[in-house]
């Protein structure tokens, strides 16, 4: 929006309470674009103020002005699978006529944020502040968005993996991973043992896979992705040798895990396990893991607003 | 109700120990094939034809014989390419060419069984049979271990699985 042309000359700006206090990440808000986003909780509350900003001297007849939270899931493929799960609204102001710039306050207390948001492959899912200024011919919007972070604790249950996987009389493995379900900054630690080798391997990679799905019943559309790719072993194992795993999440772009959104969507991490032999023939493993996101803080020092969000991960 | 940590731990695993024996001793996937000595037999255009010794060398236990040499010829590694695809769930690798135009009157070379030609399609053989060979679902299959340890193709053969003994 600028001030010259045509048009009413008005320039909206939405500011949040605590925008320099409060925690940014860069979050992809096209196909190309990323943008530095606030991050906000479950439960927190949403404030901040509207500015309308007219040229000197100018005017702005209006029908209201109205503030809205959004929070929607856009599938992709389906236009018209547009779903807004939440809507707030705020009327900032009753129809009337502007004389001067003005800022209008504005507070959604104690919002519920239940999901967390998501920029992906088919589906995304995004909360934004939505102004708009009613006129005769055309409204005057403007639109912020911020990012959702569901956090969880600790699981109360972590067992690890350890299965025994092969092909008959060729290749026999015993692979075992330190937990199931890892937090964002976590590390996987374990272990590959070869009981037998009947075949020639070349190297062995580690690769964390991520698939998108979505649509349900008949239609359902997965979408995988593979978002680290590791080798941890290159050359050819005996029996009884035992092969170290140790990849750090953190250096990877990863998201929780997320079980049917909505009734929407999932998006679930595998651990695929990958050996290759030297006609390049490829035996794998996959193995599902749960993502979880930790909260920054110590827990000592977890303020209110983020404690009466925090969620048990279940088990 | 689990603790918070506090830092990660990166600490190895543990696991059992290697035995010596097993970590020097020679490895279990022992397969080499070799397609060499070329001989082309009879006279004449139609009744000559070239063959190739096909020599295995393992110590896997599926195969019944530790070594074994036998004689096969083109033809031989296409029957072995249809009983495979028609058998086993494999992608088969692809042969060396059957080369048709090889085979047309008035050629300024030997044709099939021009030096050169017959060297080209051994190494395709060889790397052919290695391939297939070390395939786990391809050493399942009967035609394959009568292809490379019995004596004469018995093309009458009943199809079916081997195990290993």
């Amino acid at each position: 929006m600028n001030f010259f042309g045509f048009g009413s000359g008005a320039e909206i700006e939405i500011l949040l309470d605590g925008a320099d206090k409060r925690k940014k990440v860069e979050h992809k808000i096209s196909e190309n674009k990323s943008e530095e986003l606030s991050v906000y909780y479950d439960g927190e509350t949403v404030s901040g103020a509207v500015s309308i900003s007219l040229k000197p001297g100018g005017k702005l007849e209006h029908k209201g002005i109205k503030i809205e939270l959004i929070g929607q899931i856009e599938i992709l493929y389906d236009r018209a699978n547009q779903h807004d799960f939440a809507t707030l609204t705020k009327q900032l102001a009753s129809p009337g006529i502007l004389n001067q710039s003005k800022v209008y306050a504005f507070e959604f207390p104690h919002v519920e944020k239940p999901y967390e948001s998501y920029f992906g492959s088919n589906v995304r899912l995004r909360y934004s502040l939505k102004v708009t200024v009613g006129r005769r011919l055309t409204d005057l919007n403007k639109e912020l968005e911020f990012v959702v972070h569901t956090l969880s604790t600790y699981p109360d249950t972590n067992t690890s993996i350890k299965m025994e996987v092969g092909i008959e009389d060729c290749l026999h493995i015993e692979f075992e991973y330190n937990k199931q379900k890892y937090h964002l900054k976590d590390a996987i630690i374990g272990k590959i043992y070869f009981l037998l080798v009947r075949v020639k391997i070349k190297h062995m990679e580690m690769h964390v896979i991520k698939r998108e799905t979505t649509g349900t019943g008949p239609s359902v559309y997965h979408d995988d992705d593979t978002v680290a790719k590791f080798e941890i072993m290159d050359g050819a194992p005996v029996k009884g040798e035992s092969i170290p795993i140790r990849l750090f999440l953190g250096g990877y772009n990863l998201t929780p895990s997320m079980r049917d959104i909505n009734r929407k969507f999932s998006v679930k991490y595998f651990l695929n396990l990958v050996l290759i032999d030297e006609e390049d023939r490829r035996y794998f493993k996959q193995q599902e893991i749960i993502l979880w996101r930790k909260g920054d803080v110590p827990r000592r020092q977890i303020n209110s607003a983020i404690e009466e969000s925090t969620q048990r991960f279940g088990a | 109700m689990s603790s918070d940590e506090l830092y990660t731990n990166t600490n190895r695993l543990d696991g059992p120990r290697q035995d010596l024996s097993d970590a020097y001793s020679l490895p279990a996937n022992f397969l080499e094939i070799e397609v060499s000595d070329p001989v082309t037999h009879g006279v004449g255009w139609r009744n000559r034809f070239t063959d190739y010794a096909i020599k295995v060398q393992t110590n896997l236990p599926v195969f019944k014989h530790k070594e074994s040499s036998v004689r096969r010829r083109y033809s031989d590694f296409e029957w072995l390419t249809s009983e495979l695809e028609r058998d086993s769930k494999i992608v088969v690798p692809p042969l060396p060419g059957k080369a048709l135009k090889m085979q047309l009157p008035f050629r300024k070379d030997e044709g099939l069984y021009d030096d050169a030609f017959i060297e080209e399609r051994r190494k395709g053989l060889e790397s052919f049979i290695n391939r297939v060979a070390g395939h786990p679902l391809a050493q399942n299959e009967r035609c394959l271990h009568m292809f490379l340890q019995e004596k004469d193709l018995d093309k009458n053969y009943i199809p079916g699985k081997v195990r290993t003994v």
